[in-house]
């Protein structure tokens, strides 16, 4: 094609015969200005010196020992909230544990993971948690077996604090008024059950497996999406994730990115064919597949992680050091590939 | 960003009560921003973005502009709000449910709030809630049509005066009215908008006439709306020597007094300041924290309504000697007379010049941001009050980074309590005085102090003591335990605090004094209880308070207080049953105590189990 | 935030502007001369890297913010807040998608703002730029692997001789001299019967090209057509032979390239049904069809075939895109990790190559004029959850779907006595549609929006025109003028 045949001839249309030849390749290669130099921080674990680059946590001095460590609210691609305390260790003349998944490494730092105040507190967190929340799909891909295994690390019996209170009723949590509750009487613990939230075709909340640990309000909001849909609403045990006025989530801002799913802990947040799958007991994880690809719609290109099974893809999320999605995706990657599935249309 | 709102148009009243506290600030509502629709003058440019959304900080004062109006928060008006402010409607609503005062349910306009806390249960509080549901009904669960609803109330603060209660009249001219003591009577006067006499101040400071008092000398003595009765009386002599003698010197005298913080953690005032003084970042801000909410206090309260020019002195001279120019008063929103006082009090100043842009004809520039409180016991703990100033829920945030250096706005700031601040005047009013202050008190404990004395003593009230005087003698000088009875144990430092038996009388009441008994003086509460009081009961009201106040935001505070209030009602029913509490019982509240006190992210969580734990201890305190 | 329609994005944004739509050039001009008039402009910047400065200066001249707020409808202060904000911003980069370049003007508007990063350096450093925001996960990677007209793969020029040479050789063939024809130029082609057989891959033309009616008559006209792809589309219902193809994102192997310019690796992660094949395999045996055996078809061994002949893709192994999550070209080599961003040289003393031409750019009114018969601007475009012609997208259950609609402001939809969720009918000077009106408060009065995910329900592009920028060969999609007349009482409502 050239300008003449068509018209529309300028001079940067002549212009363009500069383009015949490559740009010319640049002598330095451009990168990302480096941060400061900046000396690496020392400190002891468990009475192992280990050393971590500034700004790292006492996490990841602990990960890089080899110090198993759990964690439920901490994501790498989240902002740390700390809110779920499993995760706390002794630091030498602090009057308090800290939280290993947010407190910065710092020079001279002591660090114990092993206490009897660790451990206490560990196996308490996990008897409260555990005695108030469903946590049956809690920390199911951690690498060290997760919750189960800390359950028994840790010697913890949620059974302790007695027999789990009857679930409330559909909506009742989200009306509880705050800075009230009704008085116990002392024969049960009170939990957070109630019946899964199911208000559309792409995703079921079920807020029985809920920690708050607000990795979904962070990842619908600042962390990734900008959407807002969900925040944090309540108080105290009363406190629950919620749209505005507990609308339903088509009523809501939602834009079904499903980044809330990705980063949940526990299965509260599910694929709704993965929920429907878990109760018809058709989901079998033995069975399925997980191939990393990339999104077949717009230009970003984003990893997406499929699990397959029986050649259909039943669920979709992308792996949180991806250099391009950091592990969050839109409507389109996360639930827009079932055209593939549908084979007899095709 | 979608803000997505939903809901209706706000009617005529909620879109004028939203607008006259926005508008003066931001401007008149445009197309974009919930305004009329004016596609000629909006529809081809608008401006917000960061700038709309660093106005947040006005979504409490917005929401609360709603509640006085029409008595609740309703989704058109919190519609409103969201869009007016680039608030997620979401976000807004997670705000709005987190604290007690706001409603987000349609209610009658008139709400009593009536105090069944520890001080106030056994004073008369519970015969006055059971008053109230013969009369409205259930707590919160109003007939139809009903004038107005009853709710109970976490400690309002007036303990000296129990039973207490608060009672709030939404409308064109919203009236809010405290009563101490409250009974049927008043309480209907106040909803009826009838007048209701109030209690005499010798009733809430014993010591009225008593020379030597050095924080409470001017209340009762000065007007507390007059400036020039406030000068005539000394004030503002201190605010013109720091002028005269600059930060540097300020901080430094502050430090040498030995000042350290009265809300409880006993910081050194002077070290805080400098630390904020050194800061690079700007603006950096000073924080009042005047949310007094721990039950059994009250003396800011009885300071700030009396004396209410000091707070103002004392915090323009914060703000000089850190380099502050904005310091913001976060007052509990159960103080409406104490709000009232120090706005005329703020609004004076201004005009006076000694709040301006130019404090008395100096360069120094510095304005007061007066922010009510909503109902939550957790913005007392100062992070959660920054949050709370900046738009979000109460949630603290993790220390480190301290607020000195990542504070309000992101920026360093200095946050002392009333009763800190109000020590003041007196370290800086003369040249030599801070090396007197220094001579008051204890070598570990310097200055006045501040207690508040209720329960079951002759005199209750605030006392002003110096530091040093033993417990006893603080409870002789309120008359002692009522003729006839016997005194059983006292609490110290309210429900965050510890029980302490009669041995203990003994006790210097100093910070060290206090550390050496494993006790704490906390916010200077002293609740004397007699043998005939509820302890068992109190203690459930102890850990109900946790449970309702805890913010929920970690797991040990969040489920932890739920468990510590079952397990104490387990205990309960055991010993209804005739059994004694068993060992295992005890073991698993002292072992959830530890894990609270070590796992959670703040103070509220690290002392719910505090009291509780220490009454236990106590032989035969509790059981049967 | 430049937009005719108040966005979601627009909300967040610290500055919006609602432009009318096509008068990109007058705004982008405007905000040049006003950072040269204000003292803003990189001067040092400007002599070291850039050429025609001049020329630039002396067109921007007559675009005043006055001037500019006549044909852009964007209050003159808006205009100046803008340039200032971004010729004094410490990094700045300016984004685009198809609001820019699916115009007559397209490649001028692109040249507009291309001209604002030259005036102010914000280019070629990190944090700075211009990125142009790819609408389909490999339209970067079509242009890679030479789907151009006038490119070999590597973006290798098709004219230059050097260049051919080398892939004469590898492939013993002659490759042919001269450029070919993009989309429009086809169909054009198609018109004088010059194009007479077509291959389709992946594509849905008879859907998502402008003027419908136009295009379907021409593909109807083809002696023979052959279309490849997952689903029989409209296209492929037209088609003499159709080839059914695997999903090349989970269903084979190979490598896609991102609007970063990152090459990332896909792979097959399920079975592809029926007698759908991978369509390497497909084309492999077309070749040894036509009489040339290419071997066993392998998706690694047809990429470094490509690494061998492009130098900007060299140094990329499929063992360094698993290793390193992909790389960005230039990748020359295989120590080369990759680029970040480009034009760096424009700041290396002494500047390396060319230096960068500033071209002047004229405003031109969209091609499809209002008037008193078509007096309203119709937009087109996406929406989050949907994409293209629908042939992905449409299946999925999602809440956000909702059929086609005319979104409309308020105040049009009160002064043609329109109701929220009426059908009507959208007339334009090619063709008619009927749509239910939807009110839409981010449209002022006289712009209106559609999407063409629907084609099936509502043929948009009947209405759209198909007069094509000259040097992208883009339709104008985003600039169609029409009218919207109630349909008769008793007509079904939506």
């Amino acid at each position: 094609m050239s300008g003449q045949e068509h018209g529309g001839h300028t001079r940067g249309f002549e212009l363009f015969h500069i383009f015949q030849e490559l740009p010319a390749r640049s002598s330095e290669i451009p990168v990302a200005p480096e941060p400061d130099p900046t000396e690496p921080v020392a400190l002891t674990v468990d009475d192992r010196p280990v050393e971590v680059a500034p700004g790292e946590t006492i996490l990841d001095a602990c990960r890089a020992l080899g110090v198993e460590t759990p964690t439920l609210c901490h994501a790498p691609n989240l902002t740390p909230v700390n809110a779920c305390r499993v995760c706390v260790v002794e630091v030498e003349g602090q009057r308090t544990l800290a939280p290993a998944c947010s407190r910065r490494a710092e020079a001279g730092m002591v660090v114990r993971t092993e206490t009897e105040r660790v451990r206490t507190a560990r196996k308490v967190v996990l008897e409260l948690l555990g005695s108030s929340v469903d946590l049956s799909l809690a920390g199911r891909h951690q690498p060290d077996g997760g919750l189960a295994g800390w359950m028994e690390r840790y010697d913890a019996d949620p059974a302790r604090f007695g027999p789990a209170a009857a679930p409330a009723e559909a909506g009742e949590r989200d009306a509880r008024p705050t800075g009230h509750h009704h008085v116990p009487d002392g024969s049960a613990a009170e939990t957070v059950a109630q019946p899964v939230k199911v208000d559309n075709d792409l995703y079921v909340r079920d807020y029985s497996k809920c920690i708050l640990c607000y990795k979904c309000v962070e990842a619908c909001g600042t962390d990734a999406q900008f959407t807002f849909a969900i925040a944090v609403a309540g108080r105290g045990f009363d406190a629950r994730i919620s749209t505005e006025w507990d609308v339903p989530l088509p009523t809501s801002a939602c834009v079904y990115c499903g980044n809330c799913i990705g980063v949940c802990p526990t299965g509260a947040l599910m694929f709704r064919s993965e929920h429907e799958m878990r109760a018809a007991g058709t989901w079998d994880e033995s069975a399925q597949t997980v191939t990393e690809t990339i999104c077949p719609y717009c230009g970003v290109g984003c990893t997406l992680e499929l699990h397959v099974q029986e050649d259909q893809v039943v669920k979709v999320l992308s792996p949180s050091d991806s250099s391009v999605t950091g592990g969050h995706l839109c409507i389109k990657g996360r639930f827009g590939s079932s055209f593939v599935n549908e084979k007899p249309g095709r | 960003m979608d803000l997505h709102v939903v809901a209706p148009l706000p009617s005529p009243a909620e879109r004028a009560a939203v607008d006259a506290l926005l508008d003066p600030v931001l401007g008149p509502a445009t197309t974009w921003s919930g305004g009329a629709r004016a596609i000629g003058a909006d529809g081809r440019a608008a401006r917000g973005g960061h700038a709309a959304r660093a106005r947040r900080d006005l979504l409490l004062p917005a929401l609360h502009a709603l509640m006085d109006r029409v008595g609740w928060i309703s989704p058109p008006g919190l519609g409103y709000v969201a869009r007016r402010l680039t608030v997620p409607p979401a976000e807004a609503y997670g705000v709005a449910t987190f604290y007690a005062l706001f409603s987000t349910t349609e209610r009658p306009a008139a709400v009593i709030h009536a105090c069944d806390d520890i001080a106030c249960r056994d004073a008369g509080g519970e015969t006055l809630c059971a008053d109230l549901e013969r009369r409205l009904g259930p707590a919160g669960h109003p007939a139809p049509g009903a004038p107005a609803t009853w709710l109970r109330s976490p400690c309002l603060g007036r303990c000296e005066l129990a039973p207490a209660a608060l009672v709030t009249v939404a409308g064109e001219q919203p009236r809010a009215v405290e009563l101490a003591p409250a009974d049927a009577a008043n309480v209907r006067a106040a909803v009826e908008g009838n007048p209701t006499r109030s209690a005499p101040l010798a009733a809430s400071l014993p010591q009225l006439g008593t020379p030597g008092r050095r924080i409470t000398g001017r209340i009762g003595v000065v007007d507390p709306a007059s400036l020039a009765d406030y000068r005539a009386h000394g004030g503002y002599r201190a605010l013109a020597r720091v002028l005269a003698i600059g930060p540097e010197q300020t901080i430094a005298e502050v430090t040498a007094s030995g000042l350290v913080g009265r809300g409880g953690a006993a910081f050194p005032t002077g070290r805080k300041w400098a630390a904020v003084a050194a800061q690079p970042a700007r603006p950096r801000y000073v924080v009042c924290n005047a949310d007094e909410s721990e039950p059994g206090t009250f003396k800011d309260r009885v300071v700030m309504e009396g004396d209410p020019f000091a707070l103002v002195e004392a915090m323009t001279i914060e703000g000089i000697a850190v380099g502050a120019e904005t310091g913001y008063l976060y007052l509990r929103g159960e103080y409406p007379l104490a709000e009232a006082r120090l706005r005329h009090a703020i609004a004076e100043a201004e005009s006076a010049g000694l709040l301006g842009p130019a404090i008395l004809g100096t360069e120094h520039a510095f304005r007061i941001e007066l922010r009510r409180g909503a109902g939550a016991y957790i913005c007392g703990e100062e992070t959660a009050l920054l949050g709370s100033i900046e738009g979000r829920r109460g949630e603290p945030r993790n220390k480190p980074p301290f607020p000195v250096e990542v504070g309000l706005f992101g920026k360093p700031t200095a946050i002392n309590n009333v009763e800190t601040l109000v020590n003041l005047p007196l370290i800086l009013a003369d040249d030599g005085a801070a090396e007197a202050y220094a001579q008051i008190g204890t070598p570990g404990s310097r200055g006045p102090k501040l207690f508040c004395l209720s329960g079951a003593v002759a005199r209750p009230g605030v006392y002003e003591v110096d530091f040093g005087v033993t417990l006893g003698e603080l409870l002789a000088l309120a008359g002692g335990v009522p003729e006839g009875r016997s005194l059983r144990t006292i609490l110290l430092g309210g429900a965050a605090g510890v029980f302490v038996g009669p041995d203990a009388l003994g006790m210097p009441l100093t910070l060290e004094g206090a550390r050496a008994a494993g006790a704490t003086l906390g916010s200077g509460v002293v609740m004397a209880f007699d043998e005939q009081a509820d302890l068992a009961g109190t203690l459930r009201r102890i850990a109900a308070f946790f449970r309702d106040e805890s913010c929920g935001q970690c797991v040990p505070c969040r489920v932890g207080t739920v468990r510590q209030e079952e397990l104490l009602a387990r205990l309960e029913r055991t010993v209804a049953a005739g059994g004694m509490p068993d060992a295992g019982q005890l073991g698993l509240l002292r072992e959830l105590g530890q894990a609270m006190r070590d796992a959670s992210i703040c103070g509220l969580g690290q002392t719910a189990s505090s009291a509780i734990e220490s009454a236990l201890r106590i032989p035969g305190l509790v059981a049967g | 935030m430049v937009d005719p329609r108040r966005t979601g994005s627009a909300e967040w944004a610290d500055l919006w502007l609602g432009l009318d739509v096509g008068t990109d050039i007058a705004l982008a001009n405007a905000v040049g001369r006003e950072i040269i008039a204000a003292g803003l402009a990189n001067l040092d910047f400007i002599r070291h890297a850039t050429v025609d400065y001049d020329a630039y200066a002396a067109t921007v001249e007559k675009y005043t913010l006055a001037e500019a707020e006549r044909i852009t409808g964007v209050p003159a202060d808006a205009i100046r807040e803008l340039a200032h904000a971004y010729a004094t911003a410490p990094r700045a980069m300016l984004c685009w998608t198809l609001g820019i370049t699916e115009h007559v003007v397209g490649v001028d508007n692109v040249l507009s703002l291309i001209a604002l990063s030259l005036l102010t350096g914000h280019v070629g450093r990190y944090g700075s730029g211009l990125a142009p925001l790819r609408g389909q996960n490999n339209v970067q990677g079509g242009g890679d692997m030479g789907a151009l007209p006038d490119r070999l793969p590597g973006f290798q020029h098709v004219e230059r001789d050097d260049i051919r040479a080398r892939f004469d050789s590898a492939w013993g063939v002659t490759v042919p001299p001269k450029r070919g024809w993009n989309l429009s130029l086809m169909f054009e082609a198609m018109e004088r019967r010059d194009l007479r057989a077509l291959w389709v891959i992946g594509e849905n033309p008879a859907q998502s090209e402008a003027d419908t009616h136009r295009t379907v008559s021409l593909l109807e006209g083809l002696d023979h057509l052959v279309v490849q792809d997952l689903f029989l589309t409209k296209t492929a219902q037209l088609a003499d032979v159709v080839l059914p193809a695997a999903a090349a994102w989970s269903e084979s192997d190979g490598t896609v390239t991102n609007s970063e310019r990152r090459v990332q690796r896909v792979r097959k992660a399920a079975e592809p049904p029926g007698e759908a094949r991978d369509d390497l395999a497909i084309i492999f045996d077309l070749a040894r069809a036509l009489g040339s055996d290419w071997g066993t078809p392998r998706a690694e061994a047809v990429w470094d075939e490509l690494r061998s002949l492009s130098p900007l893709h060299a140094g990329m192994s499929y063992a360094r895109l698993e290793a390193e999550d992909g790389l960005q070209w230039p990748c020359y080599d295989e120590t080369h990790p990759g680029e970040l961003f480009l034009h760096s040289r424009l700041w290396e003393q002494p500047r390396r190559g060319h230096p960068a031409p500033f071209v002047p750019v004229e405003h031109v009114p969209p091609v499809d004029p209002l008037d008193d018969d078509f007096p309203i601007r119709l937009t087109t475009g996406r929406r989050l959850e949907s994409y293209n012609t629908g042939v992905q997208s449409a299946g999925y259950r999602s809440p956000l779907h909702r059929g086609e609609s005319l979104d409309l402001s308020p105040e049009d939809a009160e002064r043609l006595g329109i109701a929220d969720g009426e059908r009507v009918r959208v007339v334009s000077r090619r063709g008619s549609v009927e749509a239910p009106a939807r009110i839409d408060p981010v449209l002022r009065p006289g712009l209106t929006f559609m999407t063409m995910h629907f084609p099936d329900d509502v043929a948009v592009n009947n209405l759209t025109i198909d007069t094509f920028d000259p040097k992208s060969g883009t339709s104008e999609f985003k600039a169609t003028a029409i009218r919207i007349e109630k349909l008769p009482a008793g007509a079904p409502s939506a």
